[in-house]
């Protein structure tokens, strides 16, 4: 069961980042609903979740957008499990942990990016990139994260209910 | 003790890192198979074609027409005045097209003499929307709502506003994916339309927010090409059709090596509020054999 709202999640977000959020762009620039999805799943259900969330997420953009297939995947996966490691010291209470991950991951996400498609063609102009592309993207972000990001957490700690629930009924 | 050795009575439970490992195998696998053979990921676009696709299509139609409805509450009033205008216009209109048609029946002429009738109304086109954008911000392609089902098919010219748009690199049944030429990886063999030179037109990530691409390896010693020379694909392209409008040059400077010249260009289509695009039906190698 919940694995099938995670899979509609990630089909969802990616749905909304072709289409809603390339509407609110400002600059040409997007928020990245995806790095949420993936980072939040990541430190909210661990490094397994987070790595899975994060295959399918880059999977998806390499159909769609990307040049080879299992680029996208392998960045988005590495972040995942990167955010999986946080598990330990995540509570649901706690929104800083949260904004501050989604943050580093959004700024790594945007250099693994520039390194690998820009630099190794030869664009040596990083703070233009950085400055136009990568921080604009982050800011944007971390705003919705702050809309978006408190309704997965409401999913989840309704499935973490359910599966408390049930696990009384066998005791 | 292995940690993955099924414990009695235990689910099988596979540790992440293991679990990362494989996976990472396994993508760096798809990408040289995608890099180094012309495996052109059929089944998951087909796949990821009947799921996502139509819901893109869905949230499309309901954003556009959403925006739509508060331009049009917005621009009545614009409208009106415009209106005005429009119909002083058409009056000196009329006049200057029965002169125009005058022209350009001589015009045909000229071209039937040269055989030179390939300007792009020869083509069957057929419409497409825009369904959806790229979800990063680095590159800018986007996807459309046709696919193999109706008759597209990879490298075909996309065209809108009469100037050159892109061209298709991935294709499912119901949607095809357009590498727009503002996009920091593409280069296009261009054409100086008045002095027939060849340029390359390559995008860029930088000048794509101020509107503009550049173009260079323009060979010009008799400084003949001019600021507001249209430039268009120039026949010895391999994917594009020649004679599209690509834009108009709005700046061209000496290259270091005093030999050739390098510029900007005013690319013909608004890039920023594609909506509807042509798909050019004829690709460029069945056109010297058709």
């Amino acid at each position: 069961m919940r694995k099938i709202v995670i899979a509609l999640m990630v089909m969802f977000c990616f749905v909304l980042q072709g289409t809603l959020m390339q509407w609110i762009s400002l600059g040409r620039v997007a928020p990245n609903l995806l790095i949420i999805i993936t980072s939040a799943y990541g430190f909210m259900r661990g490094k397994k979740n987070g790595l899975l969330v994060g295959f399918f997420c880059g999977l998806l953009t390499d159909i769609f957008f990307g040049q080879v297939i299992g680029f996208y995947a392998i960045i988005y996966m590495y972040i995942g499990y990167a955010n999986g490691m946080f598990h330990r010291v995540f509570f649901p209470e706690d929104i800083k942990l949260p904004l501050f991950l989604i943050t580093v991951s959004d700024l790594a996400y945007g250099f693994a990016v520039y390194v690998l498609l820009y630099l190794l063609r030869g664009r040596f102009e990083l703070p233009f990139y950085f400055l136009h592309v990568i921080v604009p993207e982050t800011v944007y972000t971390i705003v919705l994260t702050v809309l978006f990001y408190p309704m997965n957490l409401k999913i989840n700690q309704k499935f973490d209910e359910i599966e408390k629930r049930s696990e009384k009924k066998f005791v | 003790m292995s940690p993955v050795i099924k414990k009695k009575g235990e689910h099988f439970h596979l540790p992440s890192k293991y679990l990362l490992l494989i996976l990472t195998v396994l993508c760096i696998g798809m990408m040289l198979i995608t890099l180094t053979t012309d495996f052109t990921k059929g089944p998951l676009n087909g796949i990821a074609g009947t799921v996502i696709a139509p819901f893109q299509a869905g949230i499309s139609e309901v954003g556009s027409y959403l925006s739509k409805r508060v331009d049009e509450l917005v621009e009545i009033r614009d409208l009106l005045m415009e209106n005005e205008d429009l119909k002083r216009q058409l009056d000196e209109l009329t006049l200057q097209n029965t002169m125009l048609q005058q022209d350009r029946f001589e015009l045909y002429q000229l071209r039937e003499l040269y055989e030179l009738d390939q300007s792009y109304e020869g083509y069957t086109k057929v419409g497409a929307r825009i369904i959806a954008k790229d979800t990063g911000n680095w590159f800018s392609s986007f996807i459309i709502d046709k696919g193999t089902d109706d008759g597209l098919a990879v490298d075909m010219n996309v065209i809108a506003d009469g100037g050159l748009v892109g061209r298709i690199t991935v294709i499912g049944p119901n949607w095809a994916r357009v590498e727009s030429i503002i996009a920091d990886n593409i280069n296009v063999s261009g054409m100086v339309l008045s002095t027939a030179d060849n340029v390359i037109v390559s995008g860029s990530l930088e000048l794509m927010s101020v509107g503009k691409i550049s173009f260079s390896q323009l060979i010009d010693s008799d400084n003949e090409v001019m600021i507001g020379d249209k430039i268009v694909t120039s026949n010895i392209s391999d994917k594009y059709l020649p004679g599209i409008v690509i834009g108009y040059i709005t700046q061209i400077d000496t290259d270091a090596n005093n030999l050739s010249k390098s510029g900007y260009l005013a690319p013909a289509v608004d890039f920023e509020h594609l909506e509807v695009v042509l798909v050019i039906l004829e690709k460029k190698q069945t056109i010297g054999e058709s």
